[in-house]
């Protein structure tokens, strides 16, 4: 480093060189460029107030040890906190409101805690730590040919004597043994994205009941309100309202539960049939009463933003529109298929239950889709 | 002294009498002016009068002298919509919060300052109850949100209210212009008779679909959040992402940018 400064030094001297933007125009012709651009230095180092006094050094020094103890004041005030304030005590705070004293205390004490080292340290380095300016050269990467081959006579020589060349069936096993080991990692990381999924992502609960390997046998189930998980009758539904309904059972569910309400989630809203278009919708639908899957085709969020007015059934994540007069197509966003429709009929109490499950698989794309 | 005389009431009697008719005729007016149109048979006729005049006056230019409903006159778009069957509880929602009557035509009716007294609002609900049957104004036990279980209404409003007013009530956007709005500071009068009669771009959700325990659960939820201390400081709208970043952009890197400046800085 010292030498490669010494070697430059000429390059780099600052101040008092002839190169000043002024002299620069002397030179050169007015509104012309200059043949090359001199190197104008460093600029003249200002010593600071600490530097050329010590009442100043001694100044900053106490405003560092200050910062320093704020710092400790905060810690300790942290740990007393953590003691004295209650956990469901709360606070008025101007601009916020009520909120929780211990939080607050907690919060605000490591604030002053990690600022007060933070600040402390950048004060102790502006002022007196040293600001002279250091000019570090590069110097070059490569090591000297001796380095070079030194190093290459030396792997020539190791390898020779540990035979490796002349007993082919030690480099051999030895390869073998290394190449096989990373199996032992990759092998829980493959293993622990669980078991083949099969046709999951093609079947929900509406499926019926589960046979195995894949396997469905349909059932009509019940079309559940969720969360009360009561079974609803086609003439609860008015004209205009909308139901969040999980098939029957699947509220109940101890294992799997979640992952079954995530893909079986259906939507009831009831139009006035005339409203639909579409005459698929209208054979699938119990008197104006339509289901559809909740769950939005372009990244799988719930779609419930229902306008009874407008009919339009708007996704909250990236506002997917889907007319749910007409098949539930997309009208407006990112999604681009429309929402699997139940087709839905009632039983003999009157309560609606599926007629089928849900013809395609519900929810985003994914691989094996095919569409 | 004759007959009639004898049976003339003593002048003592006679004001005892018109106390007591006063007070009675004061105890059924507070009755009638507290809670009217919870049926169309607890209201007056004089009431019903009252409404329809003061429906003719206000709301009868987009709604109809007889609240038919009228027609823009362009295409299919409605001025105002046919009253007969919203009840009392829709009317009770959209005057009682400002919404009508509308200021100017516009996509959404938003909450503005109430044009009528109560007393008023219960005339017209009472006329608009009259047309045809339709949702009441609910009881006050009801909406009594003390009795209701904050936690299983919780659970109610993540799945049915969430998506359009947000996790935390705080409203959110729909398509072209509209939104759902806050539900801060609504009464749960007006909470349970948006659920119940679904007001303009917001479906209905009758007691059939919530239950009236359900909807005071839910009432009970919103005023339970309301009231709860927040854990981590200002909640900035209890927006999520939106404001948090924005704040975040703006606060946080201002912070570092003037933290970068300071460390630029030489000191004196």
């Amino acid at each position: 480093m010292t030498t490669g400064m010494s070697d430059h030094s000429a390059d780099i001297a600052p101040a008092d060189h002839p190169s000043h933007p002024a002299e620069l125009a002397r030179t050169a012709p007015t509104g012309q460029l200059p043949a090359r651009f001199e190197n104008p230095g460093l600029p003249t180092h200002i010593p600071r107030m600490a530097d050329l006094d010590e009442k100043a050094a001694r100044r900053a020094e106490k405003q560092v040890a200050a910062l320093f103890g704020l710092s400790i004041l905060g810690t300790l005030g942290f740990i007393a906190s953590y003691y004295l304030v209650t956990e469901h005590g709360s606070v008025f705070v101007p601009g916020i409101g009520l909120m929780r004293a211990e939080n607050l205390a907690l919060g605000l004490c490591l604030a002053v805690s990690l600022l007060g080292i933070g600040l402390g340290a950048v004060h102790w380095a502006k002022t007196l730590m040293p600001d002279t300016e250091v000019v570090e050269l590069r110097h070059p990467l490569r090591s000297s040919d001796e380095d070079r081959q030194a190093l290459v006579t030396t792997l020539r020589e190791e390898g020779r004597k540990s035979q490796l060349g002349r007993r082919p069936l030690l480099k051999y096993s030895m390869l073998g043994a290394m190449t096989l080991f990373p199996a032992t990692l990759t092998w829980q990381l493959v293993g622990g994205l669980g078991r083949l999924p099969h046709n999951d992502l093609s079947t929900t609960e509406w499926n019926g009941r589960y046979l195995g390997g894949g396997k469905w046998q349909f059932v009509p189930k019940r079309l559940m309100r969720d969360p009360e998980n009561t079974p609803i009758k086609a003439s609860d539904v008015v004209i205009g309202s909308v139901f969040h309904v999980q098939p029957e059972g699947v509220l109940d569910m101890t294992e799997g539960k979640l992952e079954a309400k995530g893909k079986a989630a259906v939507l009831l809203m009831r139009l006035n049939p005339s409203d639909i278009r579409s005459t698929k919708e209208l054979d699938w639908s119990h008197d104006g009463i339509v289901a559809y899957s909740k769950i939005c085709t372009h990244v799988g969020c719930p779609v419930g933003l229902y306008e009874h007015q407008t009919h339009h059934l708007l996704c909250p994540c990236h506002q997917s529109t889907f007319d749910v007069t007409n098949d539930c197509h997309v009208i407006f966003g990112p999604a681009n298929r429309p929402l699997p429709q139940l087709k839905i009929t009632v039983d003999s109490e009157g309560y609606l239950i599926s007629a089928q499950p849900f013809e395609e698989a519900v929810g985003p794309s994914f691989w094996e889709r095919g569409s | 002294m004759n007959a009639l005389a004898a049976r003339r009431p003593r002048p003592a009697t006679t004001v005892l009498l018109l106390i007591l008719a006063l007070v009675l005729g004061a105890a059924a007016l507070v009755t009638f002016a507290t809670r009217p149109a919870s049926a169309s048979s607890a209201a007056s006729g004089d009431q019903i009068a009252q409404g329809k005049a003061l429906f003719q006056a206000s709301c009868a230019s987009c709604h109809g002298i007889n609240a038919q409903g009228t027609m823009t006159g362009s295409g299919t778009n409605v001025a105002g919509p046919a009253l007969a069957g919203v009840g009392a509880a829709a009317v009770d929602f959209q005057v009682g919060t400002g919404r009508m009557p509308m200021a100017a035509p516009s996509i959404q009716a938003p909450r503005s300052k109430v044009q009528f007294s109560q007393e008023q609002i219960y005339a017209m609900a009472a006329y608009i109850a009259s047309l045809a049957p339709g949702p009441a104004i609910p009881t006050a036990a009801q909406v009594d949100f003390a009795k209701g279980n904050a936690a299983v209404g919780g659970e109610i409003f993540r799945v049915n209210c969430a998506m359009c007013h947000n996790f935390a009530g705080s409203g959110g956007a729909l398509t072209r212009g509209k939104y759902a709005p806050s539900l801060a500071g609504s009464t749960p009068t007006h909470i349970y008779e948006a659920m119940l009669t679904g007001p303009q771009s917001m479906p209905i959700f009758s007691d059939s679909d919530i239950s009236v325990v359900g909807k005071r659960d839910v009432i009970a939820y919103l005023k339970a959040i309301s009231k709860e201390p927040t854990q981590g400081g200002s909640r900035l709208g209890s927006l999520g992402p939106v404001s948090e970043g924005l704040f975040a952009w703006v606060f946080g890197l201002g912070l570092m940018v003037a933290a970068a400046v300071w460390l630029g800085k030489k000191a004196a």
